[in-house]
C-alpha cells in the first residue's frame, strides 16, 4: 500500500479560494488562511504579503495538534475553536471537516462576534468542498496521482 | 501525509527526524538550513527551552526542485528527544511521510538509542504506520567521537532490516545531506508508487 495522500484539484482549490475571499470581506478581517492539519497551506486571502505563511501554517498546526492532545487527556472531543487576543492582531482558529484549520487574523476593524458568525457559515461551505474532495478521491474517478512522474525524474532531482 | 496540489502544481511532504535526546536531530536541521540557498528554504522555527533543548519541535521548509512541473517541498521536523516528551513526539509524527532515525554513536548512549527506536516503532504503530513499510533511513551521528561504538555493533542493533544508513558528523555536515537526499528520494518513490 502506498503512502496516504491528500490531493487538491483545480476545481476544489477555486471553490476554497472563493470561500476564503468572501469570508475575508464579510468578516472585515486582515487575512484568512486555510491549512491542512499537517501544517501545509491550502489557501489564503486578504493581506498576507507581510506574513511568513509557511512558518505560521506549521505553528498553527502544531498549536491545534497540542490542544487536541490536551482535549484527549481531558476526555474532551476536541477544542473546535480558539481565540488569541493580541495588542494589534487577534487570531481565531477553528477546525473544519476534521481535516483543515481555518485561521482568521483580525484587528479593531472587526470583532470576535462578527468573525465567529462568518466563520460558522464559511466552515459549513468548506466542509462541503472537503467532503466532495474525499468522495472524488475514493470514487476511482480521480486522475492518477503523479502518474506521469518516472523513477528517472526522481533520480534527476537528486543529481548534483 | 503528502499533500499534492494539482492546482498550484506542488508536492508537499513531511519528514521527521527522531532519536534520543542530544543525538543531533536539531544539529542536522541547523546544518541543512545554514548550507541551503535562501531561495530554497524558509525560516527555521525552533520551539525550545531556555537551555536550547527542543521543547516541541524544530521546523524547516525546503524546496528541492521540480519534477515534471511539480514543485517539491519538504517540511522537515525534529521531535524533542528527552524521554518525558513522549506526548509531543506522538503529535509531531502525525502525517509523517518519511523518518530519519538519528542514533548517537557514543557507546554509553546505546541503550538510549534502543529505547528511542522502540518508542518510534510504537508511536508510529499507534497511528497506523509500520516502521518497516514507510520511507525510513538511519543516521549514525557523532562518528568523530573517540567513544563511538563500532559500526558493526550499531548496525546490528539499530538497523536489523538494512534500511539505507549513513555515518555522520552533523556538527560539520558529514552525512547530513546524504541522509536527507536518501529519505526524500524514498518518500517520492513511495508517493509515485502509491498513485
Amino acid at each position: 500500500m502506498g503512502t496516504p495522500q491528500v490531493v487538491m484539484f483545480e476545481e476544489e482549490q477555486q471553490q476554497i479560494q472563493a470561500i476564503c475571499d468572501r469570508l475575508q470581506r464579510d468578516s472585515n478581517s486582515i487575512a484568512i488562511l486555510v491549512i491542512n492539519k499537517d501544517g501545509q497551506e491550502i489557501a489564503r486571502a486578504g493581506n498576507t504579503e507581510h506574513l511568513d505563511v509557511t512558518s505560521l501554517s506549521s505553528l498553527f498546526a502544531g498549536n491545534v495538534a497540542a490542544t487536541g492532545g490536551i482535549a484527549k487527556l481531558l476526555a474532551e472531543k476536541e477544542f473546535s475553536g480558539q481565540f488569541h487576543e493580541g495588542e494589534k492582531t487577534n487570531i481565531h482558529l477553528s477546525l473544519v471537516a476534521q481535516r483543515a484549520i481555518l485561521v482568521v487574523l483580525f484587528d479593531t476593524r472587526s470583532s470576535l462576534g462578527l468573525v465567529r458568525l462568518r466563520v460558522k457559515k464559511a466552515s459549513e461551505e468548506l466542509t462541503k468542498v472537503f467532503d466532495a474532495l474525499v468522495k472524488k478521491m475514493s470514487s476511482g474517478n480521480a486522475p492518477p496521482v503523479l502518474g506521469e512522474i518516472s523513477d528517472d525524474d526522481i533520480d534527476n532531482l537528486f543529481n548534483d | 501525509m503528502s499533500f499534492i496540489n494539482y492546482s498550484s502544481r506542488e508536492i508537499n511532504c513531511k519528514i521527521v527526524y527522531y532519536g534520543p535526546g542530544l543525538c543531533g536531530k536539531t544539529t542536522n536541521l541547523q546544518y541543512i538550513y545554514n548550507k541551503t540557498n535562501p531561495e530554497a528554504k524558509g525560516k527555521m522555527i525552533s520551539l525550545a527551552t531556555e537551555t536550547e533543548r527542543t521543547l516541541f519541535f524544530d521546523f524547516l521548509p525546503l524546496s528541492l526542485g521540480e519534477i515534471r512541473g511539480f514543485k517539491t517541498r519538504f517540511h522537515l521536523y525534529t521531535v524533542p528527544g528527552q524521554v518525558f516528551y513522549d506526548a509531543s513526539r506522538k503529535l509531531i509524527l502525525k502525517g509523517v511521510d518519511g523518518v530519519v532515525f538519528v542514533a548517537d554513536s557514543q557507546i554509553e548512549r546505546m541503550e538510549a538509542n534502543i529505547e528511542s527506536l522502540d518508542n518510534l516503532r510504537v508511536n508510529l504503530q499507534e497511528q497506523g504506520y509500520n516502521l518497516d513499510k514507510i520511507p525510513y533511513c538511519v543516521q549514525y551521528n557523532k562518528r568523530d567521537l573517540p567513544n563511538s561504538a563500532p559500526m558493526e555493533e550499531l548496525k546490528k542493533v539499530l538497523n536489523p532490516t538494512n534500511v539505507p544508513e549513513f555515518e555522520a558528523v552533523a556538527t560539520t555536515g558529514v552525512g547530513v545531506f546524504d541522509t536527507l537526499k536518501a529519505v526524500a528520494k524514498l518518500v517520492l518513490t513511495e508517493l509515485k508508487r502509491g498513485g
